[in-house]
């Protein structure tokens, strides 16, 4: 999805109204776990400047990530391409001089940004593969049959009906699982 | 010998490609006296959703903490992501009790609990906390004086500081003490704590691909025989798409990408066969070639 992703960028490019700036988005996110030091960022760079996806990326520059938050810009930040290129190396978390979180603050934005429907196709997949066997992928029978004669030992047969359950309560888990159903209908 | 006794937690990246790592890390574990035992119903660690449900990620981890405590085991993950979220879950619901008793309500659908009663290392932290890196080197029968390799130890293992705090993230040493252990002489290299560029496949393959291609090159700049990883998702990176690499940007490395465990097997006096060099997709021909001369040369 972001292989040209350029939004960013461009929306930087546009005229920023008062009208579209959220002035109390900033607060929500320093009640959320992960970007609760969001407002001590004094915009040195530190972030962008050691960013390995930064040096690739035409658009994906932390530090901006944080400066829209902060300013309110959230419907651009929210529907940005870039905002899911992070690599979570964490490198920027570990160097803000100012002790961000730089890192965690993407993920808030990200998880936000998913809370409204946006969700990168590979997330789906991993999300629908958790409910449905406990992990992440789907490991084919064959490669489970494969251990036996690798000389290693079956692998522990997961519990998905229990990790279902200690899902249930969770409206994002739901929102995906409704939509596989609907999905899968179609 | 220490006797040290853990759950092996395999995360879902080692059962579903990446056998070789898994083979060479039971039996280099076995023989240095540390005894696994099989979690149970464990499921993802939660890693790979965080981006998409912090919450999710959490009851996940917490989920596999629980099951642990059940068994009144601490975690071995091979895996430097599970290690990481693991590590980091545990610290985060033992320190704020508001979110411990948020989380414990969902586990409580399924009739765990999570208390905070275990630790999870990842292989290199037992290699050098539970075993000790003198009996690494001690237990070495077969030095492997011929190489000289590359480390790549990979962001989880490291980074963020504070809720890991395992080794140092800017000058890592307990990985290069583990390969120089084995006999091998580590390489310095340009930007060595690097990304590996893994997390952000599938949503940009191509800048996932250059950030795998810079490592490449700068190993091969300083003539590494062998690049050394301790994480799964860092090795598809440079061996399962080295080639794609190299057609993508017209270069050619044949640097060999070999597991931890694989390097220390070989040094422990185990074959090739028995540590699955054969899983592996660039070709260690070459390489193993290299190591049986030296061998040579050692004996005389």
């Amino acid at each position: 999805m972001a292989e040209n992703a350029v939004a960013v960028k461009d929306a930087m490019k546009e005229p920023i109204r008062a009208s579209e700036l959220d002035p109390k988005f900033k607060y929500q996110l320093i009640k959320l776990h992960g970007s609760e030091k969001l407002l001590k960022c004094f915009q040195c760079g530190t972030c962008t400047s050691d960013c390995p996806v930064a040096r690739y990326s035409d658009s994906y520059r932390p530090r901006t990530l944080i400066h829209m938050a902060r300013l309110g810009l959230k419907d651009r930040v929210l529907k940005s391409d870039t905002l899911w290129l992070c690599a979570a190396c964490f490198t920027c978390t570990d160097r803000c001089p100012q002790g961000v979180e730089v890192a965690s603050v993407i993920r808030v934005l990200r998880n936000l940004a998913a809370e409204e429907g946006i969700v990168p196709q590979v997330f789906k997949d991993q999300c629908s593969s958790v409910l449905q066997s406990g992990y992440a992928y789907k490991i084919s029978e064959l490669r489970l049959k494969k251990r036996d004669t690798l000389g290693l030992p079956p692998l522990p047969k997961g519990n998905p009906e229990s990790v279902q359950k200690s899902l249930k309560g969770v409206s994002f888990m739901k929102n995906m699982e409704n939509k596989g159903e609907n999905d899968a209908k179609q | 010998m220490p006797n040290s006794k853990y759950l092996i937690f395999l995360g879902c990246a080692i059962p579903y490609r990446v056998a070789a790592y898994e083979i060479s890390a039971r039996k280099v574990l076995a023989k240095l006296g540390v005894e696994l035992v099989e979690m149970p119903e464990f499921n993802c660690c939660g890693l790979p959703l965080d981006p998409v449900s912090h919450e999710t990620m959490l009851i996940l981890a917490a989920r596999n903490l629980a099951l642990a405590e059940q068994q009144g085991l601490n975690i071995l993950t091979l895996c430097p992501g599970c290690a990481g979220t693991l590590k980091k879950v545990n610290k985060i619901l033992k320190e704020d009790k508001a979110l411990r008793e948020q989380i414990n309500g969902h586990l409580k659908e399924s009739g765990l609990e999570f208390k905070g009663t275990i630790t999870t290392k990842h292989l290199l932290q037992v290699l050098k906390e539970d075993v000790g890196i003198d009996n690494v080197k001690n237990a070495v029968v077969k030095p492997l004086n011929m190489l000289n390799v590359a480390e790549h130890n990979g962001c989880h293992i490291l980074r963020p500081k504070a809720y890991i705090g395992f080794d140092d993230p800017e000058d890592p040493q307990t990985l290069k003490a583990l390969i120089e252990a084995t006999g091998a002489t580590c390489l310095d290299y340009v930007d060595e704590t690097e990304c590996c560029g893994a997390p952000s496949v599938g949503v940009s393959d191509k800048v996932a691909l250059q950030l795998a291609r810079d490592k490449l090159n700068h190993v091969k700049m300083v003539n590494a025989q062998a690049l050394i990883t301790i994480c799964p998702f860092c090795h598809i990176m440079y061996d399962t798409n080295e080639l794609r690499i190299e057609k993508m940007f017209n270069e050619v490395y044949g640097i060999p990408v070999l597991h931890y465990p694989q390097l220390l097997g070989l040094a422990l006096g185990m074959t090739p066969e028995e540590l699955a060099f054969n899983e592996l997709r660039v070709s260690t021909k070459k390489l193993l070639e290299q190591v049986n001369e030296g061998a040579k040369i050692n004996e005389q």
